[in-house]
């Protein structure tokens, strides 16, 4: 955090101070009910709430869309959602709930929507009042995003949708989605079309959500069945057939690689006491530390140890490419490590987790719903939820796919 | 103690990274570097010294190797991150030369508060060249080791092996043990009563040797007692410029593979269209950012005399090591036939890595030193 602190400019440098200074006075303490790991996993609606108010707390004090022109909620700063990030990481905040709204719905509504419309959705997206989800994935459409089936057709100043959504998170608590679909079946790419549709208000009126189970027993995830949706032109974002083009403004910014930064907090400890971070190499040595196996301490043996030695350095790698991709004179191409990011941060967290439950032995047999689970159960959990990582936002090997075409110049796979 | 921001890499080390890169893309570009040290290729000739003195005269010149001479000693003093890119240029360039041996002996003399090391250092900044013999036969990482003894006299007998470019430098940075401790001493190449027994190497770009001394008369830079506390105080610059070779040396045989790749057709199609080819080479690039990034955050920390600096070089050179080996490995297997033959530049980069891999230390030692740092020391 504090290599961060030297070269801040004058604004970042007051902007850094108010919100340390607010967030030593506004920490809202710890939840009264045991928080899923993220916000993906959020299905308990008591949860919700709570989560929302500390999204609200953060947005009114205005540490959330501080890039953001001010006619659209935003703080109108420059360059401070980064450092509002280290203010409330450092103060072990709770995690921000509206995450796909934030990550993906904002900057995709502010660089593609109308005028009128920005202002409308952006200041309760900041705030948490309304929650936003993501209708990208099909049962058909999963790596090759492209081949959408859900349809948008013409109808007057409306449109009407049919189709069917998959993984789309939180669309069980959401108001609006961001929907890639297709407008025309004569060209793939070009055919596509890019809206945002209303779900709660429109439940029982063309859309149905039916929650879906992951394989950890958590739901937190949905199907959303389109049928005949109807939705103003106004809704729209771009041009009709300029949908690929706006979702890859909604991917880029999904894997870390957008003009904007996402706001996010985070750093609060899940369990009281336990101090795991499952995204910590620290925790991993700790946990060795502290684990027998056979009456012998998990950090004594020099295999484990040589792995979480390693962890440590790609964990410290990841840290250091980021800081790199901001100094011009230290970088190849200019995409060349934020298009890594995505797929560096998730099979980083997926290998911890999964040295872990090496570490724990037999006590990683244990589920996180019992007492004697080691570290309260939550590597294991963390574990099988890496894959949602691994998997989402253009699988890893999409990635692979991206960097070698777009960074190295291989051949095209599509 | 904090970190700047862009590493401390700012115009001036960027212009002079910059001029390394057209230097060698100019002088030395890989068919010029092939006839230089691979026109034999009868692999029992291959403890030959093959380089270009005048090229690396012409290094010298251009004030590389006084980067890091302070500015008191003739030098340009400049921060460690500006050595560490011109050792990546020189990796990706496969440089047959003493300058990582030259900036070694740099690094171990501003540690030795002498004037007789200060002068080595002036001798350095007007072009004279160096290299370290500081290991004994058994190789060991340990800097008090030393198979050459001192007399009360001053002179030195015995043995230094794995002694890097030995017959390209012009004088040699010794350490040997005398009644009191370590002390490191000065030799030229010519002197009395040294021989320099070459080593027939794997590496085409480097040559390496065991040195012999018979009551070789030396100048003392550090005194007994001294020498092994400056030669542990300049590890983590050493482990840095080293790393950077192989980032350079990487990134050349990552371009040079991607070429191929974009270029080689089977099955209708140019090969880095299958993924068995694209994304190892997208694991490769990974591997190499991560070196990269870990070297100039270690330089950095040597630069501010950050307390973390030998946990942080040796995180780059453990990386760096790893991935050295895989993209030499990558690179042949992906260059398929061609890739085995001594006629493919690439074994000459592929050798220099697994050369570069073990010097100083390979990833599973430095991975060890790590884990008493980062995890505690094994229980007894």
């Amino acid at each position: 955090m504090s290599d961060n602190q030297a070269s801040d400019t004058p604004e970042q440098a007051e902007f850094r101070a108010r919100a340390r200074e607010w967030l030593a006075a506004n920490h809202p303490g710890r939840p009264p009910l045991r928080l899923p790991q993220g916000a993906l996993e959020v299905s308990d609606p008591h949860a919700l709430e709570w989560l929302r108010s500390w999204q609200k707390a953060a947005y009114d004090a205005g540490l959330v869309g501080c890039d953001y022109p001010t006619q659209v909620g935003g703080g109108g700063r420059t360059n401070c959602q980064t450092v509002a990030n280290q203010e409330m990481f450092a103060a072990k905040t709770p995690y921000l709930v509206n995450v796909i709204g934030l990550g993906m719905g904002a900057p995709t509504v502010f660089f593609h929507a109308q005028e009128e419309m920005k202002q409308q959705w952006l200041p309760k997206l900041f705030s948490g009042e309304e929650i936003w989800c993501q209708g990208f994935s099909e049962p058909g459409a999963g790596s090759d995003l492209a081949n959408q089936q859900t349809f948008a057709e013409r109808d007057g100043d409306n449109w009407i949708i049919n189709g069917h959504k998959v993984w789309t998170t939180l669309a069980h608590f959401a108001s609006w989605m961001i929907l890639l679909c297709r407008t025309s079946k004569d060209d793939k790419y070009n055919g596509l079309s890019y809206f945002v549709v209303p779900i709660k208000d429109a439940i029982g009126r063309g859309v149905t959500v039916r929650p879906l189970i992951k394989m950890t027993g958590e739901t937190g995830f949905n199907e959303v069945l389109f049928d005949g949706l109807v939705i103003p032109d106004s809704y729209r974002l771009d041009e009709v057939g300029a949908g690929w083009k706006v979702a890859m403004t909604t991917l880029a910014h999904e894997r870390n690689a957008g003009q904007m930064i996402t706001p996010a907090s985070g750093g609060m400890p899940l369990d009281e006491g336990s101090g795991v971070s499952t995204n910590d190499p620290a925790s991993l040595a700790r946990l060795a530390r502290n684990q027998l196996r056979d009456g012998k301490r998990a950090a004594d043996d020099e295999a484990l140890r040589d792995e979480i030695v390693k962890m440590f350095i790609r964990s410290e790698a990841f840290r250091q490419n980021r800081r790199r991709t901001r100094v011009p004179e230290l970088r190849d191409h200019a995409q060349r490590i934020p298009l890594q990011s995505k797929m560096i941060v998730t099979e980083l967290q997926q290998d911890m987790a999964e040295l872990a439950l090496r570490i724990q032995g037999l006590g990683s047999t244990l589920s996180f719903t019992d007492d004697k689970a080691p570290d309260a159960g939550q590597w294991g959990l963390a574990y099988m939820n890496t894959f949602g990582i691994t998997i989402a936002g253009g699988t890893n090997e999409i990635q692979r796919n991206i960097l070698g075409e777009r960074v190295l110049g291989l051949a095209k796979t599509k | 103690m904090e970190q700047p921001k862009n590493f401390g890499f700012g115009e001036d080390e960027a212009m002079l990274r910059d001029s390394a890169r057209r230097f060698f893309s100019d002088n030395l570009p890989a068919d010029r570097l092939h006839a230089l040290v691979a026109a034999e290729f009868d692999p029992h000739r291959a403890n030959q010294c093959k380089w270009d003195a005048d090229l690396w005269k012409q290094v010298t010149e251009l004030g590389w190797t006084a980067a890091c001479v302070p500015e008191a000693e003739g030098g340009i003093g400049m921060p460690l991150v500006a050595a560490v890119a011109l050792a990546e240029e020189a990796g990706r360039a496969g440089f047959p030369s003493p300058m990582l041996g030259t900036f070694n002996a740099t690094f171990v003399l501003r540690g030795c508060d002498t004037d007789a090391a200060r002068a080595a250092l002036g001798a350095i900044a007007e072009g004279t060249s160096m290299t370290l013999a500081v290991t004994n036969s058994r190789g060991s990482l340990n800097a008090g080791d030393t198979d050459v003894q001192v007399d009360d006299s001053g002179r030195l007998t015995g043995s230094a092996h794995f002694v890097q470019d030995a017959r390209k430098a012009d004088r040699y940075l010794i350490s040997a043990r005398g009644a009191n401790g370590v002390g490191l001493y000065i030799v030229e190449r010519d002197a009395d009563g040294l021989t320099v027994a070459p080593d027939v190497i794997v590496d085409v770009t480097r040559d390496q040797a065991i040195l012999g001394f018979d009551n070789v008369s030396a100048l003392e830079v550090a005194p007994p007692g001294a020498g092994q506390t400056a030669l542990e105080a300049a590890l983590p610059a050493m482990l840095c410029v080293l790393s950077a070779d192989m980032v350079g040396a990487g990134e050349w045989l990552l371009q040079t593979t991607a070429e191929y790749a974009r270029t080689r057709v089977q099955f209708d199609r140019p090969i880095g269209f299958f993924q068995a080819i694209k994304h190892p080479l997208v694991n490769l690039m990974v591997e190499i950012d991560n070196a990269k990034s870990l070297t100039y955050n270690a330089a950095c920390a040597v630069d501010i005399g950050a307390e973390d600096q030998l946990t942080l070089a040796r995180m780059a050179k453990a990386q760096a090591s790893s991935m050295a080996v895989y993209s030499g490995s990558r690179a042949v297997q992906f260059h398929g036939g061609i890739g085995f033959t001594w006629e493919c530049w690439v074994q000459m980069f592929f050798k220099r890595q697994l050369h570069s891999q073990v010097l100083l230390g390979d990833a599973n030692h430095h991975r060890r030193q790590l884990a008493d740092a980062l995890i505690g020391p094994v229980a007894a």
